[in-house]
Parts: C-alpha cells; sequence; structure tokens
C-alpha cells in the first residue's frame, strides 16, 4: 500500500469514527462507511484530491438484515492515482443517503438511476426521479424479489438453470 | 450561488439581451430526429435559434442489461456487453473478460495481451472514425464520411477473421481467444496498416485546418476542465477539455505499460478539440498496432485455466476430461469464487467500468456497467445553453453519445 493511501485511510478512520476499513484480496481499499458519515467523508476527500467521482450504485441484498441495501461509491484521486471504494449499508426501513449533487455534478444522474433500480432516496437531490425506467413505473426493478421471468410460468423447469 | 439559480440566471440574462424577437418557443428535438444519431430526446426552449434550456430525456432503448446479467452465467454476459457501446464491441466484450479474469485470479500469456490491444485499437480507430466522419457530416462535408466509412468496413473485414463477426462482435472469451490469429488476419491487418494512414491524412487535409470547419467548430459546445472533472466526464471528452486522464496510462491492463504512445489532449473542450483529440488518437492507435504486431510474443492464445476456457471441440468428443469440462463450463457449474471487483478499460468513450459482485452462483449477483455515455451526457444542457440549435446538434455529435451505451 502507498505512503498516500495510508494516510487517507488512517486519515478517513480517525475522523469518521463509524467507518471501518478493509483491503480485499484483490487490492481495493474498501470503507464502510455510516449515512451520517457518508456526505463529509466525501467531501473530506474532495478536498484531498479525490477529484473524481468515478461511480455511484446500489446492490441489494434481502438476506442481510437490517443492511439490505448498500450503496456504492467509486471514487479517483488522479493526481495519486488512487481509487478507492466507499460504501454504505442502508436498513430497507430507512434508504435515505444525502445526495453529492452539490460535490459533484456528475452525481446526478449516477444517483438517478440507483433511485430508479433500487428506490434508494438521495436527500437533497434536485431531480430524483426515474431515469431510464418508464415514468409511472410502481416498483424499483433491480430488487432481488422481481425476478427476470414470469413466475407463474409452470411450463419450465428451473432447477438446474438460472439463479 | 446553487447550479440551478446560475443556470436560471444566464437564461434570464440570455432572453433579455439577445433576443431576437423575444418569443420564446418550445421544440422537440427527438427522440427519432434526423438530425441526431440515436434515440434521444430533449425538449428545447428556444428564441430564434438561441437555446435557453434543454430538458433531456433517456432510457428509450433500455434492455435492463443488468438485470439480465443477474440470470446469466459470465460466458453468456459478452453478447450483452457488445450491445452497449456498437461502434467499439471488442473494447466491451474484452473489458468483462478482463474483469471476470480479474474475480477468478488467472494471468493471461503476454501474446494474449497484444493480441487484445491490437484489437482493442482497431476498434478504438472505429469507433473515432464514425465519430468524426459524423462530425463532418454534420458541418456540411458529407465526403469524408463515404470514405471513411470504407476504412471502417475494412476493420469489420479483418474482425471478421477472428470471430466471424462485424458489428456485435462477441470476440474472444474468458481467458483469451478461441482461436490464434490466422494468416488471412495478419493480411488485411497489414494491408490495413500499409493503406489507412494515407486515406486517414487525406480525410485530416479535408477538415483538420478547414477555414470553413474551424470556424464551425471553434467554440462550439465549451467545457472547462473543471466542469469536466465535476460532471466526471471521460475519455476524448475530457481529454478534449485538458485533462491527461487515459485508464491505459493510469491503470494499465493487457499490458498497456509495453507500449509507446502518447495521449493527446486539447485546450478549450469546445467540438473542434474533441474532433483533433479523436484523430489524433486514432494515429497512437495505429502505433499502438504496428508495435504490438512487430513484437508479438510466442506463446498460447489462451491461458491455461481449463475450468473456464472451453477445451478444443475435437476433444469434447474423444476425452472424458474435456467432455466434462466443456459441460461444466457451458452448463456455468465451475466454481467462481465470490469476491467484488471493478474494472476499467479505455472504452471508446473513455472509462468503461465493471463492478461486479459474485457471491460463488453461477451467474453475477450485481453486475453494474458504468458507462461514460451515460454519466457525460447530463452535461449537454449546460454545455449548449446559450449557443445555437446548430451548435447544440454539432455539439451532441462530437460527444459521441451512443444510445446503446446511454440506455444499457
Amino acid at each position: 500500500m502507498s505512503e498516500f493511501a495510508n494516510t487517507i485511510k488512517d486519515s478517513l478512520l480517525e475522523k469518521f469514527t463509524k467507518t471501518s476499513y478493509e483491503l480485499d484480496g484483490y487490492g481495493e481499499h474498501n470503507f464502510f462507511m455510516s449515512q451520517d458519515e457518508i456526505h463529509p467523508a466525501i467531501e473530506f476527500l474532495k478536498n484531498n484530491g479525490f477529484i473524481y467521482l468515478t461511480d455511484i450504485t446500489g446492490s441489494h441484498y434481502p438476506e442481510k438484515e437490517g443492511a439490505e441495501f448498500q450503496v456504492v461509491y467509486h471514487i479517483h484521486n488522479l493526481s495519486e492515482n488512487l481509487r478507492i471504494r466507499l460504501k454504505v449499508d442502508l436498513s430497507e426501513k430507512d434508504v435515505h443517503v444525502p445526495s453529492m449533487t452539490d460535490l459533484f455534478a456528475g452525481a446526478n444522474w449516477m444517483e438517478r438511476e440507483t433511485f430508479d433500480f433500487f428506490g434508494i432516496i438521495f436527500e437533497g437531490h434536485p431531480n430524483l426521479t426515474r431515469i431510464l425506467n418508464v415514468d409511472d413505473m410502481d416498483y424499483h426493478p433491480m430488487k432481488k424479489e422481481y425476478a427476470l421471468e414470469d413466475e407463474t410460468r409452470t411450463d419450465k423447469d428451473d432447477t438446474f438453470f438460472g439463479r | 450561488m446553487s447550479e440551478l439559480e446560475l443556470q436560471n440566471k444566464k437564461v434570464a440574462a440570455l432572453a433579455s439581451t439577445e433576443t431576437i424577437d423575444g418569443e420564446i418557443a418550445t421544440l422537440n428535438l427527438g427522440p427519432t430526429h434526423p438530425a441526431t444519431h440515436g434515440i434521444f430526446q430533449n425538449i428545447l426552449q428556444v428564441d430564434g435559434e438561441r437555446i435557453l434550456s434543454a430538458e433531456q430525456t433517456v432510457g428509450y432503448i433500455h434492455r435492463a442489461f443488468e438485470k439480465l446479467a443477474e440470470r446469466r452465467p459470465y460466458n453468456q454476459i459478452t453478447p450483452i456487453t457488445d450491445r452497449l457501446n456498437y461502434c467499439s464491441s471488442p473494447i466491451n466484450n474484452m473489458g468483462w473478460h478482463m474483469t471476470v479474469e480479474k474475480l477468478i485470479g488467472a494471468e493471461m500469456p503476454k501474446r494474449v495481451d497484444y493480441m487484445r490491444v491490437i484489437v482493442m485499437e482497431l476498434a478504438r480507430i472505429a469507433d473515432h472514425l464514425v465519430c468524426n466522419s459524423v462530425i463532418g457530416v454534420d458541418t456540411g462535408a458529407l465526403t469524408g464520411f463515404t470514405y471513411m466509412f470504407q476504412e471502417r468496413e475494412k476493420i469489420y473485414d479483418i474482425y471478421e477473421e477472428i470471430c466471424g463477426a462485424r458489428l456485435t462482435t462477441n470476440v474472444g472469451r474468458i481467458g483469451g481467444f478461441d482461436r490464434d490469429f490466422n494468416k488471412e488476419f495478419i493480411t488485411k491487418l497489414r494491408a490495413f496498416l500499409k493503406e489507412f494512414p494515407k486515406k486517414f491524412d487525406e480525410f485530416g487535409a479535408l477538415l483538420e485546418r478547414n477555414r470553413i470547419f474551424m470556424d464551425r467548430t471553434i467554440g462550439a459546445g465549451p467545457i472547462t476542465a473543471e466542469r469536466a472533472l465535476s460532471y466526471s466526464f471521460a475519455g476524448p471528452n475530457l481529454r478534449a477539455a485538458g485533462v491527461d486522464y487515459d485508464v491505459r496510462v493510469m491503470k494499465p491492463y493487457s499490458s498497456y505499460q509495453d507500449f509507446d504512445f502518447t495521449i493527446p489532449v486539447g485546450n478549450d473542450g469546445d467540438t473542434y478539440d474533441r474532433f483533433m483529440v479523436r484523430q489524433q488518437e486514432i494515429r497512437e492507435s495505429l502505433k499502438i498496432i504496428t508495435q504490438a504486431l512487430e513484437n508479438m510474443p510466442e506463446g498460447d492464445y489462451h491461458a491455461d485455466i481449463p475450468s473456464f476456457y472451453l477445451p478444443p471441440k475435437e476433444e469434447v468428443y474423444s476425452s472424458m476430461e474435456a467432455l466434462i469440462y466443456h459441460f461444466k463450463i457451458v452448463m456455468g457449474e465451475t466454481p467462481i469464487p465470490a469476491g467484488e471487483v471493478y474494472h476499467s478499460v479505455e472504452g471508446g468513450n473513455g472509462e468503461l467500468g465493471y463492478y461486479l459482485v459474485s457471491d460463488g452462483g453461477r451467474t453475477p449477483y450485481r453486475l453494474h456497467f458504468r458507462r461514460p455515455c451515460f454519466i457525460y451526457y447530463q452535461a449537454y444542457p449546460e454545455m449548449i445553453t446559450g449557443s445555437l440549435l446548430s451548435d447544440a446538434i454539432l455539439t451532441m455529435s462530437s460527444m459521441n453519445v451512443i444510445a446503446g451505451e446511454l440506455d444499457a
């Protein structure tokens, strides 16, 4: 791990006490943040050279009680060439995270996409509406409870195929 | 002052100072407008020819790739990636293969890396050719387009020699290629490398220093480096704004560190700079292909990972082991480690990322595509506000927004 990565890790862990860190087997830096600390943390990172927001996306883990949803941020420091990943676990009862649109203009559509597919509410977003799906859709299709195929079908045995 | 307020103020200022007749009209540009290449809708408020605001609608060809991917075994996801940026499918295919290889920890032989580099750079040339010749078309210069599309056909002929397909290539496999480059491939590639630069220079001579073209494109749809970074621009569009971010250099994959090439950057981030950056990148890609072809290492065209790479077909019919592997791979029964990877490649439009979560099952648990088009297209209203309608069309084609990648 580079010296810079170490400094960033130490200061993030020190400044944001609810944070935990994991260096995964692929050499990527993962930080697990809490809902209320993610915005100041990304602001702190932005002021430390992480000026490129690579991606915001979500995942759904219905089996993990109290952490059914996860928002994943990839953020890149271009001058030190370090990319880190921040994750926020959300309970399905409270799917709110602060919006990053005030820090990065590009966060706008990334957050709209995550809202569209997972129903995660980004607080402070200027226009949190559906983006890829039709406006009158009343569910969030990337949730695991929505199977890809019609579940009422009886003519096909899926035991050996698909998830 | 917030972004929105600033925008509103700008609009108000424009409406008051540059009024032509003071009457604001609503113009629905799209979804299928002959001047936009692809399905995009923009509802514009225009005062005469000048654009006051734009509201975008995307998602017209959304095909739920991320959802589809959750039900498909890993090797069946390659054809999905074809349909992201369909102007440079091989880059998408190989980006996906490399993501899975990263997940399973497979090491590729040098030869595979070099072969991939050749195909990916050909794809980059094809992608940039489409974009640049279409900029020509939108400025009224149809000639270059007709000639450059002939050259693109030759690239497709080269693809055909390695995978049999032209547009949606589905080239290669997890673990390398399904076959080695054949003689015909090498002949066609060498002929292309010999003849293309001349024709390309002719195309360049038509437009690069053409006074009419320059007057038309300089200053059209500009963006500053700061705004481009804030919008997470990538690829030629970001480099045209003056930021030298290229995944091939920053996070080298597929042995890109072995090649000698430069990253062209622009100054103003306008249509002309985007055009010029792409022109220069085509020349750099040619350099990379030549180097890869000259220094092609000996070795196998695939990695030695029997549980992921299909055995030769004739062995499947005669050997039990091969048959078992064949069956397991086709049915998606090979064990895959649980884990998360993010891998990105420099696609035709910039950083194309794959965020893959595996729980050890036969299909990805979650797969997210970081599509550069989708991310930078949101800057479009900001780039065209205050400009003329004809510049807006030009800005869109110079940003190379590909509907397939935009909507996934």
